[in-house]
């Protein structure tokens, strides 16, 4: 691993190792670029993750405060918990499940495609389909997804039996095990899935993709990454003539440190990247870095989601194996005749019994609450991802009133339900309802959304530089040398699991950089 | 302590082992049984949030031993914070004044519309809060549930009952390849 002077200022500066971060780092690395990586969270690996839900939890999960505000009911039962990443080396991507699904074509044209939606702020990607193809592919093969680079699909789980017989039962085409990065067998140095049944708390087998165990080794192998661990971005700071030219961060102690940076790249994921960047106001830019068209915050989605449970005669012990272990693909499409316009998918999931007794329905108690509990073996799950509209006004702000451990004003995150999204989680607890019906189920439960895991939209990409905060490069507008780099980019949300993306805009991004330093022009 | 605040807020308390697995202290306090020995608490106070504890997530099946750790968690948070002993005492004594007699002696329908009352305020909200994880956080109650948790220690599901269920047929190979 290399050592970068404080004042080596050839360092590229990436904020965050998660999906954007990690992957970034070690594409930059591969061209040849010096880069330091700061990242706020300690260095774990499958030896020390704990499968216990509540342990894993305090171990991987970001848990510096935050508030909450709006209808969504996130704020009510988690009002200081609007969403569930994680703060350590790999990022989110030690949690995540492993779903790694493109864009349809039309996702990148919603302002095209869909009529005129009152309130919500759609926007054409300034990127087409086409032009993420290749990366989408590299991306899928460096992930090792399954159904893709002649990767077998998974064995599916209980779970999944009782998804694929509900849900073709109730007509539907398209199911199967799913596109994940879970290795099946043993592939590119990483081991095959064991069926642990901890996908959400770190894979210790490291079947599932994490940049904690591929990209960033990869990266140090080059002997050009800097990784900086319990390093707390808090400032990007730029030069007189408005370039982005170091960070300020503290490290484990609390003691701060200035970076100087040719480039700086922020990955922090969607709360923490437009906070950074608002925290970063300075006389020459009020609004924070990068807002003159003051959208860093706006736009925050965090796709239309909710869970829907159903109880059976016979056990199903869904707890065992793959969390995501299959999905039902017929409602990702483009039909605005289901009264919404946008897709969804249905997933399968599971949570232990203690997340269970935490999410099924948060705050609850009583008898007709703990018969339900006691029904968890016979239990069967899926989760529902479909894409939320974006709108200005839920957005991510610094809530001045209240300082974190850094003194640091901590962010906000407002958010209000567009009509779209209710519309479409309503449609998807009926037609997730009737998958289990189908099945035999004698009750099925509709789930809020869970603090939310998919964070989107707070730094957008856009064509023009007015209309949002970043260029298809993830470069922003107004500072040549400041890149986001996470899914902050996402102009609008998809329907899909959005980790497959941020890795193939990453991936973009990586070879885009490269190429301007090589050109001189960074 | 901003971490503590702000897990409480979030309802999403995280507990210590308040049941250690070493030689437990047994203290014979008034009936119970405790498996550690009380901090804050009198042996009574103990003993009515035991039964307040049973009634907000109440299952026939489960003995108070699976209960007594919540007690204990908070117990063992009011010896270091001097505002949760306050709410906790307080709110027991609210809890004997709400209805028609001592909590502890009113039906388990009684003990229910008590809490009711009391539901939205802050004692309710710490004691429930610190019990969705303490009890559903205990090994004696996975059992009861069925619950096997982490499965690395023998190999991981994959040859222990990931795919077991044989009352539905197995989807086709293309759909669930068997791996
Ligand atoms: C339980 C769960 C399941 C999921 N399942 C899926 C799935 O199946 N498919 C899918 O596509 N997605 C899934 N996701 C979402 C996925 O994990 C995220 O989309 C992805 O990791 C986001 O990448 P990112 O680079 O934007 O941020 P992250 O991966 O969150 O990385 C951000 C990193 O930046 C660090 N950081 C933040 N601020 C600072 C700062 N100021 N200074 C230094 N470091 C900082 C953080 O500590 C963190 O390590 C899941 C998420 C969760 C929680
Ligand atoms: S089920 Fe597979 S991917 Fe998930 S944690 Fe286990 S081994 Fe890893």
């Amino acid at each position: 691993m290399a050592h970068l002077d404080l004042n080596d200022d050839s360092a590229v500066v990436i904020v965050g190792s998660g999906a954007g971060g990690g992957t970034l780092a070690n594409s930059l690395c591969q061209h040849g670029l010096k880069v330091v990586l700061l990242e706020a969270g300690q260095r774990q690996s499958p030896a020390t993750f704990h499968n216990d839900e509540w342990r894993a939890f305090n171990q991987l999960a970001w848990l510096d405060k935050r508030t909450t505000s709006g209808s969504w009911r996130v704020a009510r039962d988690f009002p200081n918990l609007p969403a569930w990443t994680c703060k350590t080396v790999g990022g989110t991507t030690v949690h995540w499940a492993g779903a790694s699904l493109r864009f349809a074509d039309y996702e990148f044209k919603t302002k095209t495609y869909y009529s005129k939606i009152s309130g919500a702020n759609l926007l054409d990607w300034p990127l087409a389909l086409k032009e993420l193809e290749p990366y989408y592919s590299k991306a899928e093969n460096r992930m090792g997804v399954t159904r893709t680079n002649d990767i077998a699909g998974l064995p599916g789980n209980n779970n999944f039996k009782v998804m694929y017989y509900g849900a073709t039962r109730a007509g539907y085409k398209t199911v199967h095990t799913g596109r994940m990065a879970i290795n099946p067998q043993p592939r590119d140095g990483r081991g095959g899935c064991m069926q642990l049944g901890f996908c959400f708390q770190g894979c210790k087998s490291g079947a599932k993709w994490s940049t904690l165990y591929t990209e960033i080794p990869r990266a140090e192998a080059t002997g050009r990454l800097d990784l900086r661990t319990g390093a707390m971005a808090l400032q990007v700071v730029h030069d007189r003539q408005g370039r982005a030219s170091a960070v300020l961060y503290a490290d484990a102690a609390g003691r701060h440190h200035l970076q100087k940076a040719r480039i700086v790249c922020l990955a922090g994921n969607s709360i923490e990247t437009p906070r950074l960047l608002l925290n970063s106001a300075s006389s020459m830019f009020r609004h924070g870095l990068a807002n003159s068209s003051g959208q860093v915050g706006r736009n925050y989605m965090r796709h239309t989601t909710g869970s829907v449970y159903a109880i059976f005669k016979k056990p199903v012990h869904m707890y065992r194996g793959t969390v995501m272990a299959g999905i039902i693909l017929d409602e990702a499409r483009l039909d605005s005749g289901r009264g919404f316009v946008g897709g969804f998918e249905m997933e399968t999931i599971s949570l232990g019994l203690p997340f269970m007794a935490s999410f099924l329905n948060p705050g609850a108690w009583g008898r007709d609450y703990t018969r339900r509990l006691e029904q968890y073996p016979n239990m069967a799950g899926m989760w529902i991802v479909g894409e939320d509209m974006p709108q200005e006004s839920n957005r991510v702000t610094l809530n001045t009133g209240v300082k974190d451990q850094f003194g640091l004003p901590v962010p906000n995150v407002h958010c209000d339900d567009h009509p779209n999204d209710v519309a479409m989680r309503n449609y998807a607890y009926k037609r997730g309802a009737a998958v289990y019906k189908a099945a035999g189920a004698v009750e099925t439960i509709e789930v809020p959304p869970y603090p939310s895991t998919h964070n989107l939209g707070t730094c957008r990409m856009s064509e023009k530089p007015g209309d949002g905060v970043c260029n298809k490069w993830g470069q922003s507008h107004d500072i040549k040398n400041l890149f986001i780099s996470d899914g902050s980019q996402f102009t609008t949300s998809g329907g899909e699991n959005p980790t497959l993306t941020i890795v193939a805009l990453a991936l973009r991004q990586g070879d885009y950089i490269a190429s301007q330093c090589a050109q001189r022009n960074l | 302590m901003r971490r503590r605040e702000f897990l409480q807020k979030s309802a999403l308390v995280i507990v210590g082992t308040a049941v250690s697995t070493a030689p437990a202290a047994r203290a014979a306090t008034g009936g119970e049984q405790w498996p550690a020995p009380l901090k804050t608490l009198s042996p009574a106070q103990a003993r009515t949030l035991l039964k307040m504890a049973r009634q907000i997530y109440p299952h026939p099946g489960l003995d108070d031993a699976c209960y007594m750790t919540t007690v204990l968690d908070l117990d063992s948070e009011a010896a270091v914070s001097p505002e949760t002993a306050k709410l906790l005492s307080d709110g027991i004594a609210q809890l004997h004044s709400s209805g028609s007699g001592r909590f502890d002696d009113l039906s388990a329908e009684q003990q229910t519309a008590v809490l009711v009352k009391i539901q939205s305020g802050s004692f309710f909200q710490k004691v429930r809060s610190v019990e969705v994880v303490s009890l559903y956080n205990n090994h004696e109650v996975w059992k009861r549930f069925d619950y096997r948790g982490a499965s690395y220690p023998f190999g991981g599901y994959i040859h222990h009952g990931f795919n077991d269920l044989n009352w539905l047929p197995d989807p086709p190979d293309a759909a669930s390849p068997k791996g």
